[in-house]
């Protein structure tokens, strides 16, 4: 108070300060980074939120930065990734999921045009591991424990790296040169590839060769096969061989002009889809179960149906006479399983191809002491990917889990981690994972309606005749709109609500980028920038007494 | 505001523009936050800036989630910006006056004057005629008050500056009854609300249907150059108003509706939701008038039942008692009908 003015009647400006009224405060507000949903489900281990962050303001190079800090090969993922993260996008209860593949796809390709490269800190270790196969786990093992200073190998038995990407998918799926220039930006960081070089002893590699550590993960590659009566064997192929062949064979696999492909997963849709390419008038799929029941994805069944591939149902193969197929009709019990019904068919086929799913060679390893390996070929880790053999660790499809590239590149994610934290003599604990943004966090009414983006595909004359990509990427308008849809979930987007809500100007803004601080001198704890906050990035807990 | 669509009708003037439709807005670029970090600094809100000028400062004794502290921040932050700090307020007595300007302190950080209850109008009036007399034409004049000292005390006042059309902007807070003394009803207090003098007592608990004013469209009958209705759920349309209302000379008048959690007995956290559900219900229309003449509206962006805005507040519970009051939340919901059509509050729907 100024002793010069009239008692009770002036007063001096904002002397209401003097007045703490944080002291009413029951509960209070916190900042907090809850986790999105994507980043729950990816089994890569992205951070999609936080690559989105970057995208959304249209720097697509810190956000292909903050991509490849833990995959990195986004190009390949955007195209091939059965995208988890979108089924449990919380957007999808608003109106669609974020496209955040045709994201993903969109920023690698501009990492691949724009030649960026991965930020490297870490200074050399001195430390050396081999990693066997490379696939998508061992490139994805060989690039983390590069970016953390140690010393990589690739020992590869083909004759090309990148494993499943190159010998079982295709290149309409995924084209060549998307899938070299990752791989070559990731030998660029120092990654040396041996190929054509089979592992036999891995003990030797320890001891002879002084490697520190060893990881292998050299997939499934194996064909499962059946045993079909044939009076005459027409020509049987296997599914793996078919699409190898597509690879690294000088003439295209000769598959005839009928060809049936046995089995209902993805790899079945895929080398159907590869016949019809190749010239097969008719390419038929024999499923024994039902659509419903495949383990093919929709997507894939759908798309082979629209290029022309006919699938039978309920359907098993019961004898092969030259070209002549007898096929027995299926029916679903009540446990869901597929059973004769004693009716029988015939198709005509020039070839038949077996996608019946793969095994793992893992013959090598059985020489070496303390490896455990199941009787389907399946090697036992801990909970540190560490086989029994100290040092020896493996991922990929050689380990129990779902067969994907995703599931791979997390593996190998993962093993460099295990491996890093093993050469330095600890033991990598994972970070207690944030609390999760579910949608009862997020408030919807500060975010508009903004149906997805389509990605184009290519029309169906070519997808018939030639291995051109069937799906076309976005361009930097439709991805920057797709980043934009991201719902920020319970991450603090600088979205100033919390800063304009409070009633009591309790919330100070710190500035672009640096977020946002509760002043409890006044904060009365109403709650009002919680609710408020559209991600849920505040959370009101009890105060201390 | 009462909006008893039965009593008053609105001198709606034909060929008035609609707003344009709502085009799709993510939270990064046109927004419905407060500011954003993609946005153009033009486009964020006065209250997303780190140099507003936070008229009220903290410390000052509102409750819990005040809705009226917030409006009134709101308000005077964009006059404040509009004028370029060249502003005086003047304050009927109310909860705002009281809870800013405890002795000895104060909240303000403007220039602001309190006089009495029902003369903030007729002061208001008279610095301006100051300010006029003494040459200084750059600063501006905004009077504010409650919905008690606005439209029951202190209307005959605010009626003779309209008609003076005297250089003046009036803002009212809305909380829909005299909280400062205990919750007493007001004549803007909406029908079947409980009070301290409406109690939920007897056959129609309660205040009574078919009471109150609608002071926006009896300030519209002044035909002064200049009404409109606000919410403090609507910041981006609120301060658009009183941006557009500090350019314009002569009277004017802003309605903002501002919930109380005390004397609306809802939770402290929810005073955005609620004035939120107010408009998007249709019970509170979001309007601008022009001499006399509705010029544009906000429209409701995702529509609900009143039910949805009635059910959280505790001076509406007797409504939603056992099987409920089905024939007085059925004449609410018409009133909100009503606002919808008159004021063409949904897309494709005109006035």
């Amino acid at each position: 108070m100024s002793g010069k003015l009239p008692f009770a009647i002036t007063l001096d400006p904002g002397t209401s300060l003097a007045n703490h009224t944080g002291s009413w405060r029951t509960e209070r507000p916190i900042y907090i980074d809850r986790l999105p949903p994507c980043n729950n489900a990816c089994p890569a281990g992205e951070d999609i939120q936080g690559w989105l962050f970057h995208a959304e303001s249209g720097d697509y190079a810190e956000a292909w930065q903050s991509l490849v800090a833990n995959n990195p090969l986004p190009a390949v993922m955007g195209r091939v990734c059965y995208h988890p993260c979108e089924g449990v996008c919380n957007r999808g209860h608003l109106d669609e999921a974020v496209s955040i593949h045709g994201v993903e796809r969109f920023l690698g390709d501009y990492a691949i045009k724009n030649k960026l490269v991965p930020r490297v800190e870490a200074k050399p270790t001195g430390k050396k591991v081999l990693v066997v196969g490379a696939g998508p786990s061992g490139l994805s093992a060989a690039y983390h424990l590069t970016r953390a200073g140690h010393k990589v190998t690739i020992r590869e038995a083909g004759p090309m790296a990148g494993g499943m990407m190159r010998f079982g998918i295709p290149k309409y799926r995924l084209p060549r040169e998307i899938l070299d220039a990752e791989i070559e930006r990731i030998l660029g960081l120092g990654v040396e590839l041996e190929l054509n070089t089979k592992v036999e002893d891995i003990e030797g590699a320890f001891t002879e060769e002084g490697f520190d550590a060893v990881f292998v993960a050299v997939g499934a590659h194996l064909a499962k096969r059946i045993d079909i009566p044939a009076h005459s064997a027409g020509k049987i192929l296997d599914a793996v061989s078919v699409l190898r062949d597509m690879e690294v064979g000088g003439e295209p696999p000769q598959l005839g002009r009928r060809v049936i492909v046995y089995g209902g997963g993805n790899t079945a849709m895929d080398v159907a889809r590869t016949a019809k390419r190749l010239g097969a008038n008719e390419a038929m799929i024999v499923y024994r179960r039902t659509r419903e029941q495949m383990p093919a994805h929709e997507f894939e069944a759908r798309e082979a149906e629209e290029e022309g591939v006919l699938i039978h149902w309920l359907r098993t193969i019961k004898e092969i006479d030259e070209t002549t197929f007898k096929v027995e009709k299926m029916t679903i019990d009540a446990d869901g399983r597929p059973v004769p019904t004693g009716e029988f068919e015939t198709l005509e086929a020039d070839t038949l191809v077996l996608a019946l799913g793969q095994d793992v060679d893992t013959g090598f390893l059985t020489k070496v002491p303390g490896v455990n390996v199941a009787s389907d070929g399946i090697v036992e880790v801990d909970d540190q990917m560490m086989t029994g053999r100290k040092g020896l660790f493996a991922g990929g499809d050689m380990v129990p889990a779902e067969r994907t590239v995703t599931v791979a590149i997390g593996h190998g994610k993962h093993a460099a981690r295990n491996i890093d934290a093993f050469l330095k003599g600890e033991r990598y604990v994972h970070p207690e994972p944030h609390e999760l943004a579910d949608f009862s966090k997020i408030n919807t009414w500060y975010y508009d309606d903004a149906p997805q983006r389509v990605q184009g595909q290519l029309d169906i004359v070519r997808r018939q005749t030639s291995f051109d990509e069937v799906l076309k990427g976005f361009n930097e308008e439709t991805a920057l709109f797709e980043a934009r849809r991201c719902l920020s979930c319970g991450n603090c987007f600088e979205c100033d609500n919390c800063y304009g809500i409070c009633p009591d100007n309790a919330v100070i803004k710190l500035g672009p980028g640096n977020r946002f601080r509760f002043n409890y001198d006044y904060c009365k704890g109403c709650g009002m920038c919680a609710t408020e906050c559209p991600c849920g990035a505040i959370k009101m807990v009890p105060e201390e007494v | 505001m009462t909006t008893d669509p039965a009593k008053t009708e609105p001198a709606v003037g034909a060929g008035a523009q609609q707003t344009a439709p709502q085009k799709v807005r993510f939270y990064q670029t046109g927004t419905h936050t407060v500011g954003n970090r993609l946005l153009d600094d033009a486009q964020r809100t006065v209250q997303a800036s780190m140099d507003r000028s936070n008229a009220i400062t903290s410390g000052h004794r509102a409750c819990q989630g005040c809705g009226e502290a917030l409006g009134a921040r709101y308000a005077l932050d964009a006059a404040m910006m509009a004028t370029e700090g060249q502003l005086i307020a003047v304050n009927a007595t109310g909860c705002l006056e009281v809870f800013t300007t405890p002795y000895p302190e104060t909240s303000w950080q403007i220039p602001w004057l309190h006089s009495l209850f029902g003369n903030a109008p007729a002061v208001a009036t008279g610095v301006a005629a100051a300010l006029r007399v003494k040459g200084r034409d750059n600063v501006r004049v905004v009077a504010q008050g409650g919905d008690g000292g606005t439209v029951d005390i202190g209307f005959g006042c605010l009626s003779g500056m309209f008609e003076r059309n005297d250089d003046v902007l009036y803002i009212c807070y809305d909380n829909e009854a005299y909280m400062n003394t205990g919750v007493q009803r007001s004549s803007a207090t909406p029908p079947a609300a409980r009070t301290a003098t409406t109690p939920a007592l007897g056959d129609e608990p309660g205040n009574v249907f078919g009471t109150g004013k609608n002071l926006p469209l009896i300030a519209m009958a002044h035909n002064i150059p200049y009404v409109a209705t606000a919410s403090v759920a609507d910041l981006h349309d609120l301060e658009r108003k009183v941006t557009k209302a500090m350019g314009i000379h002569g009277a004017r008048y802003i309605h903002i509706m501002v919930p109380c959690p005390l004397g609306w007995g809802a939770a402290s956290n929810d005073t955005m939701k609620l004035a939120r559900l107010a408009v998007q219900s249709g019970i509170f229309p979001l309007f601008e008038a022009e001499h006399g003449e509705v010029k544009a509206v906000q429209k409701i962006r995702r529509k609900v039942p009143v039910a949805d805005y009635l059910k959280p507040q505790k001076r509406f519970a007797h409504l939603f008692k056992g099987e409920g009051d089905v024939a007085r939340l059925a004449a609410i919901q018409r009133m909100a009908d009503a606002n919808i059509k008159r004021f063409g509050l949904l897309d494709g729907e005109d006035r």
